[in-house]
């Protein structure tokens, strides 16, 4: 009995024979899809494509830029930090060289003004030394004559004389002192 | 023609054994050959999810795709990299991507209507769809060859192979042109036709031939263990089905593609 119907069925339809409406329906509807695919599906990825190109492309090229302005920046600043150490160094010499002169111009100063000190000084004991001779040379002449005419008691009044003794006097004296 | 339902319920004292009759379905609306079946409908509705899936993956073209995008894109970069543009070359792949994506979704969707519950129809079984598809890889890659190198040049290109001389080749030409011109749209179109046919077949026959086991041999032990068996088997099968409908859709597209690198190409 099954056997029957199966064989009924197969002899009623064979599936390798086409149905002209399916294969016309067939066509039909790739033909449909094949536009919806062709119009918008396709034209959308490729865009999506050509964007992340472009969008990587700029991408490199953007950092490409940014690489070299970094690159010229860093000389940049390499150069000014260069100016800078030697302006720094140029600046060191001359403050040495400086401080060295006033250094030299301070001690020249000083010494001068020393011996500017020393001159006065020398001069003034010289001068008091002068004044405090004189003084005592008087002094010593009127006191001695004085003191003479005492013990000898004999008038000395006599400034000639008196004089000349103390000249004498002195003289032995400086001659006993050297 | 009897309907699937009713041949099960009519056959209570053994299993209905499916076979080609199960492959034609009853008219929704109208009858006879022009009747509308659950079948025009499933392809009328492949092309609303094909296109629809497809358009609204790409309707943005992000530069950063989103998770749908990035599906729809896998799907076309795919067919787009690896079937056209490696076939073709890529001087001249981009004017047919449109076609071989086309074919390619075309035939994915319609094949996997097989493991989709309720839908449960692989609409490829049916061949006059592919008739319609490999008619019409057939008039396009033999109209691009004609375009590009002439009728003559083009039949010289497709039959008469280079190195070849002499007797061998008068033996050669009739040979390449039937295996190039005129074989060609019939292995496509059979291929495909013939491997949903037998895929829904076996999975028909585990899951009618399980239940059946199950629910109406006696002793009810053994048609139970068998049953269930068949249903594991048919699980297994179905899978293996998936494999193929994947497997399929690629060749098709890609023989699709080698067969229009084969027309545009220079030279031998």
């Amino acid at each position: 009995m099954i056997l029957t119907q199966v064989t009924a069925a197969e002899t009623e339809i064979n599936p390798l024979v086409p149905h002209v409406p399916e294969i016309i329906l067939g066509v039909i509807v790739i033909a449909i899809l094949f536009v919806g695919v062709a119009k918008f599906i396709v034209p959308n990825f490729e865009k999506a494509y050509a964007d992340r190109t472009a969008a990587i492309e700029g991408g490199i090229e953007n950092a490409n830029a940014k690489q070299a302005e970094a690159d010229a920046k860093l000389a940049q600043l390499e150069a000014q930090l260069a100016d800078a150490r030697h302006e720094a160094a140029r600046i060191r010499e001359q403050a040495r060289e400086e401080g060295a002169a006033i250094k030299a111009e301070f001690r020249a100063e000083a010494q001068a003004e020393a011996e500017r000190i020393v001159t006065a000084g020398k001069a003034q004991v010289e001068a008091e030394r002068q004044a405090a001779a004189a003084s005592l040379k008087t002094e010593v002449g009127s006191l001695a004559t004085g003191l003479a005419g005492r013990i000898v008691g004999e008038s000395l009044d006599d400034d000639e004389r008196s004089s000349r003794v103390v000249e004498r006097f002195l003289a032995d004296l400086e001659a006993g002192v050297h | 023609m009897k309907s699937l339902a009713a041949t099960v319920m009519a056959s209570e004292s053994g299993p209905h054994i499916p076979g080609p009759a199960d492959f034609f379905l009853p008219p929704i609306v109208g009858s006879g050959d022009w009747a509308l079946t659950k079948v025009t409908f499933l392809v009328l509705l492949s092309v609303v999810i094909g296109f629809g899936f497809f358009y609204a993956a790409s309707r943005k073209a992000a530069v950063v795709p989103s998770r749908l995008q990035f599906a729809g894109e896998y799907v076309y970069g795919m067919v787009r990299n690896s079937i056209a543009r490696d076939i073709i070359g890529s001087k001249d792949y981009m004017r047919f991507v449109p076609f071989l994506f086309t074919v390619f979704i075309f035939i994915i969707i319609n094949n996997f209507y097989g493991i989709i519950p309720f839908v449960q129809f692989p609409t490829m079984s049916h061949i006059g769809f592919t008739v319609a598809l490999a008619a019409i890889t057939w008039l396009v890659y033999n109209i691009v060859g004609i375009a590009k190198h002439g009728f003559i040049g083009y039949l010289k290109l497709q039959t008469v192979p280079s190195g070849v001389s002499g007797p061998i080749l008068l033996m050669m030409v009739p040979l390449e042109f039937l295996s190039n011109i005129v074989v060609r749209p019939f292995t496509l179109a059979i291929r495909l036709f013939a491997t949903m046919f037998a895929g829904h077949l076996l999975v028909a026959l585990f899951s009618i031939g399980g239940a059946w086991l199950i629910l109406h041999y006696a002793p009810t032990w053994q048609g139970v263990a068998a049953g269930v068996f068949a249903f594991l088997l048919g699980i297994f099968v179905s899978f293996l089905d998936m494999l193929i409908m994947f497997l399929q859709a690629y060749v098709f597209t890609l023989l699709s593609a080698m067969y229009i690198a084969g027309a545009v190409a220079d030279e031998h």
